[in-house]
């Protein structure tokens, strides 16, 4: 039986290799000319006819170098002959050419937009503020049948101060950021604001206590972000607040890094904490030090230390990924109290599962205020509350217009529900 | 000074970076594009930091012999081995930079290859590996039903486990496949677009605090 799959198995592989063979010199025919002329003369189309209605005009929310083309089709794409293949776009800096062929569109296209590269050394370069024309030709399966359309222009492309696709972001920036500076001004006044309790973040005295007791020290990474992040600088926040507990505490943290500069900001900021708890000669500058840039070699690096010295706490806070679950799985094999918070959506269910405290997306942000009970800092949670109501009264309204005007309801409000979308 | 100078440029940059997200011009998309060139430039000066952070931590381990102190040891050997295989030629011939005309040095350096494809590569995704275990042992302690939220937990995974299972039959398995398509489309899209909200407005607000001078924390002293 195992005689017979073998042959089998050979002539099958003699067949196939024989067939590849064959079908390589099918593919790949001697190059004939007269043959290519024979073919291309044996064709005979009728000339559609041109498109129409041919506009060009600067490329609108751009940084500059680009034009948009468009044109109603050529009766004979759709209907009549069906004989269009697809469009040649034309382009020269004078009426009456010479013209260059820019690209091809396909049969069905009306649009295309013309976007050329700025440095002048480049091919095809687009310089801005310079007169350009364009006409459309449709193609067929004659190459020497190509019909024109007008030309248009002269047209110049220039770049836009602003992105009027983006008004309702920056409008709801706006909004946002003026929200924010009321509530923060009104905090300063001395009006008392409430928070609700982030049991993740009450957690941290109990767990730098914990420690304490043990006499284990705290491992805090500030996740695998660089220090531009806000996660990261989020992160910071918190280094800092738990880092002056474990000064107050007289117990000890380690803070390895994946980036040399988070490095070097974490070491300030862990060394600020050390002055502030009035404990300077207790920072141990070699708390805070680099591993590595490689992430996986962080987690091997980071996984050694927490099954070596066992910490008593292990705190996450910032931008974690794939190695999420290894942190977090580890700490548990070595005993340690694990508290979290992330806002890489596709981590926390990992933090949450493996961990005994998970900060949610936005409570990695709100922590900070949280930690400081700065009025201040606790006036843009509140700003945070109010945009989110917003944005829930918006949701609620475009449902609503969007099922009344599908109903068949007036057509305004449609044209509501579009009012936010962003185009790019 | 010392402290007003950074928060000054930190507002002028952070609303600059702000602003040119809405100002599609070549003149803004250059000034941004200049200033994301020279992260790169900044993160090779702190990368030096990060090598003598690295080397100080692991020499002192050796010399006060403090516990599991040999790990150091190839913590070290690994990094000058790479660092030294990547100046150099497969002749031992030092370079500062690579050349066209210079054949194996470099990242092209045969023991650097070897170190990096049969060394780094391999243990990188034995780490990576792990992830499968660790899934499974979490999914263990997740899966346990507890109460009434970790029960429709449960009986949620076992349904998005279940659809791709061919033991049930046409029928069951449609209705399995319906369900699970369902509870990824309705109750964990809302869920995951509540997440993204918060995040996104917290983000802004963080941002906002960062550049106003409101948030000073992680510029050390607050």
């Amino acid at each position: 039986m195992q005689q017979k799959h073998f042959w089998r198995f050979v002539i099958g592989l003699a067949l196939m290799t024989m067939a590849t063979a064959l079908g390589q010199s099918e593919a790949d025919p001697p190059v004939s000319d007269t043959l290519a002329v024979a073919d291309t003369a044996a064709i005979s189309v009728p000339a559609p006819l041109p498109v129409t209605n041919l506009i060009a005009r600067d490329k609108p929310n751009d940084r500059g170098y680009g034009i948009s083309l468009s044109w109603d089709l050529s009766p004979d794409d759709t209907g009549g002959t069906q004989s269009v293949l697809g469009y040649r776009i034309m382009r020269s800096t004078t009426p009456d050419g010479p013209w260059d062929s820019i690209n091809v569109a396909g049969s069905g296209d009306a649009l295309y937009d013309h976007i050329g590269p700025r440095h002048e050394g480049d091919s095809g370069y687009f310089p801005d503020h310079t007169d350009m024309y364009y006409r459309v030709d449709v193609l067929t399966a004659d190459p020497g049948v190509a019909v024109s359309s007008g030309v248009v222009g002269p047209v110049q492309s220039r770049g836009q101060w602003f992105n009027t696709a983006r008004t309702v972001v920056f409008l709801f920036m706006i909004a946002f950021c003026g929200l924010v500076i009321w509530f923060v001004t009104h905090a300063r006044r001395g009006k008392d604001l409430y928070v609700r309790p982030l049991a993740g973040i009450e957690a941290v005295d109990e767990a730098v206590g914990r420690a304490t007791e043990m006499g284990k020290p705290i491992l805090y990474l500030c996740g695998l972000g660089d220090a531009a992040e806000v996660p990261t600088i989020a992160s910071f926040t918190i280094l800092g607040r738990v880092a002056k507990r474990v000064a107050e505490y007289q117990t000890q943290i380690i803070v390895p890094c994946r980036d040399p500069i988070v490095m070097t900001v974490a070491q300030e900021v862990v060394k600020t904490a050390y002055s502030d708890a009035g404990r300077p000669d207790s920072y141990n500058p070699d708390s805070v030090f680099f591993l590595t840039i490689e992430q996986f070699a962080y987690v091997a690096g980071v996984n050694g230390i927490m099954l070596r010295d066992k910490p008593a706490t292990n705190v996450y806070m910032g931008k974690f990924y794939a190695e999420s679950l290894i942190f977090a799985e580890t700490g548990t094999m070595a005993g340690s109290i694990q508290i979290a918070g992330t806002d890489e959506i596709p981590q926390i269910p990992f933090f949450f599962v493996a961990c005994d405290y998970t900060l949610i997306g936005e409570e990695l942000y709100a922590a900070s205020a949280y930690l400081s009970r700065e009025p201040v800092l606790l006036g843009s949670l509140k700003a945070q509350d109010y945009a989110k109501a917003a944005i829930i009264v918006f949701a609620i309204l475009g449902f609503l217009a969007t099922n009344v005007s599908a109903l068949g309801g007036p057509e305004w409000l449609a044209g509501f529900v579009d009012l936010f979308q962003v185009r790019e | 000074m010392k402290r007003q100078l950074p928060f000054f440029l930190v507002f002028v940059f952070g609303a600059f970076m702000a602003i040119q997200y809405f100002v599609p011009h070549k003149t803004s998309e250059a000034i941004y594009e200049f200033f994301i060139d020279i992260l790169p430039i900044i993160g090779v000066f702190a990368l030096a930091l990060g090598i003598w952070s690295l080397t100080k931590v692991s020499v002192d381990k050796i010399r006060y012999r403090r516990e599991n102190w040999q790990y150091a040891i190839f913590t070290l050997l690994g990094l000058f081995l790479m660092i030294l295989f990547g100046f150099t030629d497969e002749n031992w011939g030092f370079h500062w930079r690579m050349s066209p005309e210079v054949a194996g040095e470099g990242t092209d350096n045969p023991n650097f290859r070897l170190l990096f494809n049969y060394v780094m590569i391999p243990i990188q995704a034995t780490m990576f590996a792990l992830l499968a275990f660790f899934i499974a042992s979490a999914s263990y302690r997740a899966f346990r039903a507890r109460n009434l939220l970790a029960t429709l937990l449960l009986i949620a995974a076992l349904i998005l486990m279940l659809r791709f299972t061919p033991f049930f039959g046409d029928w069951i398995g449609l209705r399995l496949s319906e369900t699970a398509t369902w509870l990824m489309n309705v109750p964990n899209t809302a869920a995951q677009r509540a997440i993204v909200m918060g995040v996104g407005l917290g983000l802004v607000a963080t941002a906002l605090k960062v550049v106003l001078g409101i948030e000073r924390d992680y510029m050390g002293r607050g």
